[in-house]
């Protein structure tokens, strides 16, 4: 064979490849919906949105878990966010060139990939251990943590997107920093600033592992922040893990309910990101 | 810019008291008080911000004198042997790391064996053989498979991965590996279905989109011009990405190979179902172990005793220093790559 049929030989079986890679990688992402939605969908019903986590045995829905982790990611986000944007904002605005920022971006992209369950035993330790029992707020705080650096990272290089231009025009009126940041640096990053929260919230809506040591799980329905509280996640864990078919059935629709929860919040963060880049 | 905005202002207000003299004396204190309002409250948000930023560095601190704090009662009561002992148990109070730590590193090693050629795979296939409409779709799907949360992929990696891996996969391996000297202990039976294999393969698929995007990423910042010059040359697709793209992103995909592990390494939920969590080491991949997350996620809220719950700690803060290691490593790659492409 001649030397140029060889490398042609190669090309093809190579790029070949990259073309099962791809197959495979996406394969995965159609097998895991298809089984989902197969499993999912029967269990689906009125019930579920209305009734209490059941006993084994008998007929119940996922309330008071949906109701839990609506309360602690709302929360866990109304704490983290704020946060998350004021130091952005410092990153990109007051301390852009400073090395604080260098160390806070740093320090910053490691606890974005940072395992969540060290975060729950942070929480543990500090919250849980202190005041003595589990308890909803722990939750929320420990989603909090998670939401912080996300938030974090998405403000700075939304507002690293503003033109400079934008800034001097509003400080020639004479705006104070201040100012110009909230009047003219937040509005012209809005879209992105949500988009940054919204991935948050997609985050921190199917975290199990902070949540089995800080806000525990609760069979019943429960507004009491300072008790354990049930969440969506935590119960998917003990349903799914029973040896009882209808606790297995309700993780499927859990589990169903949460997927494509997060991943229409996913998939509108990418349409407002995108809306924003392409304008 | 700061300092030119600080020098504008003051400017401002000194040009006032000098012509203000003609004017009403109400007019000037009202816009005094105004401008000193202004300042006021710009300091306020300024060091607001400041604190803001400097929290993120107290929750790094928090996380990490928390968990020393919480793990001293078992650094002093096994110190060193912690990390070698393979004991462990509750009834005796007798802990060591060895059993966890060594299925943590397992089930990342074969996640990666399979993530890294999968994961580059599929970012040559977006930068060079993807049809151009179908690139922003495909690559949007592969990040979709990293936005499922870990719990989806346990419960689907229990129900679904497990017992086919167990009924087709794991038979096919015993007896294919049956004769053959390393293999054969590694693929030694009962096939379980649940095990190391199982997890690693769970972790594969999740930390395939992480390898996948960041190579695409990098793969995008070579420059047009290298990629012609070895095309206007002659060399096939294949040659270009090997010789020019490859070589010349080595950092970046390294990078991202690192941010991937990082994502194996503290995975919890996924692997807390499928890996079976026995406290042993055993020679077999098919064998049910433990990994460092899923010990804490099953025995945390029942260990009781002062000691049982420390050394879950350290086995936390042992996780927490391998994977802060492994992600610095990879930040600190991706910053070369930021740096040189961002000029």
């Amino acid at each position: 064979m001649s030397p140029y049929a060889a490398r042609r030989r190669r090309n093809a079986i190579a790029t070949g490849l990259c073309w099962v890679a791809t197959a495979f990688g996406l394969g995965w992402l159609v097998l895991i919906l298809a089984v989902l939605v197969w499993e999912g969908v029967r269990g689906l019903s009125f019930d579920v949105f209305t009734q209490m986590t059941p006993p084994p045995g008998s007929n119940g829905g996922l309330l008071n878990a949906i109701a839990g982790s609506l309360a602690m990611t709302i929360l866990g986000v109304a704490i983290g966010a704020p946060l998350g944007m004021l130091a952005g904002t410092y990153m990109a605005e007051y301390g852009r060139y400073s090395k604080l920022t260098l160390i806070v971006r740093f320090i910053n992209d490691i606890l974005l990939s940072a395992p969540s369950i060290v975060v729950g035993l942070f929480i543990y330790t500090v919250f849980v251990a202190r005041m003595g029992h589990f308890s909803g707020i722990s939750g929320a705080v420990a989603l909090a943590v998670l939401v912080v650096p996300v938030v974090v990272r998405t403000t700075e290089d939304m507002l690293l997107l503003v033109p400079g231009p934008l800034r001097e025009a509003a400080a020639a009126l004479g705006l104070p920093r201040s100012h110009m940041i909230l009047r003219v640096g937040y509005r012209a990053a809005k879209a992105g600033i949500i988009t940054g929260v919204l991935l948050a919230v997609a985050r921190v809506l199917g975290e199990t592992a902070p949540l089995l040591f800080t806000a525990l799980n609760n069979q019943f329905w429960s507004a009491n922040l300072d008790a354990p509280m049930a969440s969506l996640p935590v119960v998917i864990f003990q349903f799914a893990l029973s040896p009882y078919k209808d606790w297995r059935q309700l993780a499927w629709t859990g589990a169903l309910l949460i997927t494509f929860t997060v991943l229409a919040l996913s998939i509108t963060a990418r349409a407002l990101s995108r809306l924003r880049t392409s304008k | 810019m700061a300092s030119g905005l600080d020098d504008h202002r003051k400017g401002a207000v000194v040009s006032d008291m000098v012509s203000d003299a003609a004017r009403p004396p109400v007019a000037e204190i009202e816009r005094s008080r105004i401008l000193a309002r202004f300042a006021v409250f710009d300091f306020c948000f300024r060091n607001l911000t400041r604190a803001a930023a400097i929290a993120v560095l107290v929750i790094l601190g928090g996380v990490i004198l928390s968990l020393v704090y919480g793990s001293l009662p078992a650094i002093r009561a096994y110190g060193f042997g912690f990390l070698t002992s393979q004991a462990w148990n509750p009834v005796t109070d007798n802990f060591g790391a060895a059993a966890p730590v060594y299925g943590t590193v397992m089930t990342s090693a074969i996640a990666m064996l399979v993530a890294v050629p999968v994961g580059i795979g599929i970012a040559i296939f977006l930068t060079e053989l993807c049809p151009y409409p179908l690139r922003r779709p495909i690559g949007a799907a592969i990040e979709l498979l990293a936005g499922i949360p870990s719990i989806i992929y346990g419960i689907w990696g229990l129900f679904v991965l497990a017992p086919f891996l167990q009924q087709h996969v794991e038979p096919i391996l015993i007896a294919a590996c049956g004769d053959i000297p390393v293999l054969s202990t590694l693929f030694a039976g009962p096939p379980y279905g649940i095990g190391v294999l199982t997890a690693g393969s769970i972790l594969a698929i999740m930390v395939l989109p992480f390898i996948a995007s960041i190579s695409r990423d990098v793969f995008e910042t070579v420059p047009p011009m290298l990629k012609e010059a070895a095309f206007g040359i002659g060399c096939t697709t294949w040659e270009v990405m090997r010789n020019v793209v490859i070589p010349h992103t080595r950092v970046g995909v390294l990078g991202g190979v690192m941010l991937g592990l990082g994502r194996a390494l503290g995975e919890t939920m996924a692997v807390t179902f499928v890996i079976g969590n026995a406290h042993k080491i055993a020679g077999s991949l098919l064998a049910p172990g433990t990994t460092i997350s899923a010990t804490i996620a099953n025995e945390f809220t029942e260990a009781v005793g002062d000691l049982y719950t420390s050394a879950l700690i350290e086995l936390g803060l042992i996780l927490f220093l391998i994977t802060f290691i492994v992600l610095a490593c990879a930040r600190f790659m991706l910053m070369r790559v930021e740096r040189r492409s961002g000029g």
